[in-house]
């Protein structure tokens, strides 16, 4: 009897040893993380990552998959307004106020003919609706009905320098003013996502005039990647060979702040 | 039982330990970086759900959208804030563990999950999605090469695979007694996993594991479009990420079933068996599993 207490009670030992050590252990392991999370070199080997689901989901047929399309029975009864309600700056004011008819997109940067572009000349150029989920990063869907003009139409009018490698949206908001000056909202696509015939510069939303929340007058709409790449308030597109001279170098407001550039995932 | 374990301490035999060989060394070196990587992606999981504590059915799912499930923090009538988990319409006060939580001052901070429960700590989704995503290529990685070795050296199919004889329903009935009572196999019946042992590592193996792969692929909006089959498969995008977040639920329930069973088995054996592969059983008690000896 007694060799049994006697083991028991050293099992009960050993187990609060193991106990204490494993909170030990895990109470280092969490302030690890959290110092590991802080150092910039780790966050840049985390983010590699981000270059492999790149290429492999290019690779496994990025240029051709399109995104799913829905019907008008499975549209959100109330699609989120996020990011940007409404720019605050007095030249987006004096444009929303004459009904954006002096608004002009601009499209330079490596292309043959830099363009002007006039809201009636997207609506006389050919149409493509389409009725698609939008994903925020957040982590919620909302379906909605987008119509606007592909941009590789528009893209094809201007013709790229053979330099081009992205397209870099421009955007009304100022989002944030940081110390460094940043905050501009921007984005930028490669030319697979460019040319892909989902990609769309949509200025109606569920068959209305795309309302000042959702981006008027322009906005992108990019189907295989998550909501901040659908850049609002486009005001220009310029056709660029790298990004690293825009914001933080990052290619977009988001990327620039610690989120994937491809936002395929 | 302490009157069986004393009769039978009645003839006390000189205690003869031998060491088997339990686990392969991919076994265990798979075993090790998927402990990593699970923790990891649950933990950097929880950072990413901060940013949107709620969860759907179907295709979409928003702010004016009815969810399933819900963690976060309102006022309640005397107007003083509590931090609540809903499911569907029922509702519990979690003030203090969820929804509502001490920051770093100490002061109740609106937040789903504390701080001790995410990577980072502090708030950042696209730190949390870094995390996540680095370690869910890693786990990937480790789970096709654990299946690989698995698959050839047989341990999928020798150890892992219940016998026939061990999916009889007495074998699993008394297999429960014999977990009730936290009796654990000794001798050669120690050599192998018992029934409850092998289902419980197989549904993880070949169940969970793989959907909280599949869920998480749908949440990519890329791999939809790679894979619109696998959406449908779930019902939809949100319904796919409240089964990605159910199942990293039973997930955590293994773990807990997991590490309880280690400790009470012996954790140093156990855990040395999963560093150096050898196991050590006693030869002091009969050579017949206990299950078989009660029948």
């Amino acid at each position: 009897m007694s060799r049994i207490l006697l083991a028991r009670r050293k099992t009960l030992g050993r187990r609060q040893f193991l106990g204490l050590g494993a909170a030990g252990l895990g109470a280092a392991l969490l302030g690890g993380c959290d110092r590991l999370s802080e150092a910039p070199s780790f966050q840049e080997l985390l983010g590699s990552a981000e270059g492999l689901t790149y290429r492999v989901q290019r690779l496994l047929g990025g240029r051709r998959t399109l995104a799913r399309e829905f019907s008008a029975a499975d549209l959100s009864p109330d699609f989120k307004v996020n990011g940007t309600h409404a720019p605050d700056t007095p030249a987006y004011a004096a444009l929303r106020e004459s009904g954006f008819a002096d608004w002009r997109l601009r499209v330079d940067g490596l292309v043959v003919r830099p363009l002007d572009v006039s809201l009636a000349d997207l609506a006389a150029m050919p149409q493509k609706t389409q009725i698609t989920r939008h994903d925020c990063v957040e982590g919620w869907s909302a379906i909605g009905k987008w119509q606007g003009v592909p941009l590789a139409d528009v893209l094809n009018r201007a013709g790229l320098q053979p330099a081009a490698r992205f397209a870099v949206f421009h955007c009304a908001d100022m989002y944030e003013r940081a110390a460094d000056g940043t905050g501009q909202y921007y984005e930028s696509i490669d030319l697979i996502d460019a040319f892909h015939p989902q990609t769309i510069l949509a200025h109606r939303f569920n068959d209305e005039s795309l309302s000042v929340g959702h981006g008027a007058p322009l906005r992108l709409r990019v189907e295989r990647q998550l909501g901040y790449k659908q850049a609002k308030y486009v005001m220009r597109i310029e056709m660029t060979d790298r990004l690293d001279r825009l914001g933080r170098g990052k290619g977009g407001f988001w990327p620039d702040r610690g989120y994937e550039w491809y936002a395929g995932i | 039982m302490t009157l069986l374990a004393a009769a039978q301490s009645k003839t006390p035999a000189p205690s003869r330990w031998m060491l088997v060989h339990r686990h392969a060394l991919a076994t265990r070196i798979t075993h090790w970086i998927n402990a990593l990587c699970v923790t990891v992606l649950l933990m950097s999981g929880l950072q990413i759900f901060l940013a949107h504590p709620a969860l759907y059915l179907g295709q979409f799912g928003a702010d004016s959208d009815r969810p399933v499930f819900e963690i976060g923090a309102e006022a309640n009538q005397a107007g003083a804030q509590r931090g609540f988990v809903r499911l569907g319409s029922a509702a519990i006060d979690t003030t203090g563990v969820l929804g509502l939580v001490p920051n770093a001052d100490g002061d109740l901070t609106e937040r789903a999950f504390p701080r001790w429960a995410t990577i980072p700590g502090w708030r950042s989704l696209a730190l949390g999605r870094r995390w996540h995503f680095f370690f869910a290529w890693l786990f990937v990685a480790n789970l096709a090469a654990y299946y690989l070795f698995g698959l050839i050296n047989g341990h999928l199919r020798r150890d892992l695979a219940p016998t026939r004889e061990q999916l009889r329903p007495r074998a699993i009935l008394a297999d429960i007694v014999d977990h009730l009572r936290l009796r654990f196999p000794k001798g050669e019946a120690a050599r192998r996993y018992n029934p409850l042992q092998k289902l419980a590592y197989v549904g993880v193996v070949v169940a969970l594991l793989p959907v909280m792969i599949l869920t998480g692929l749908t949440m990519s909006p890329g791999m939809d479009a790679l894979l619109p089959w696998l959406v449908d498969l779930f019902g939809g995008r949100q319904s796919a990420r409240t089964l990605h977040f159910m199942t990293a639920g039973l997930l955590v329930l293994f773990v807990i079933v997991h590490l309880t069973m280690v400790l009470l088995a012996g954790p140093i054996n156990g855990v040395r068996a999963m560093i150096t592969g050898k196991l050590a059983i006693s030869e002091e008690d009969d050579h017949e599993p206990h299950s078989a000896r009660k029948a």
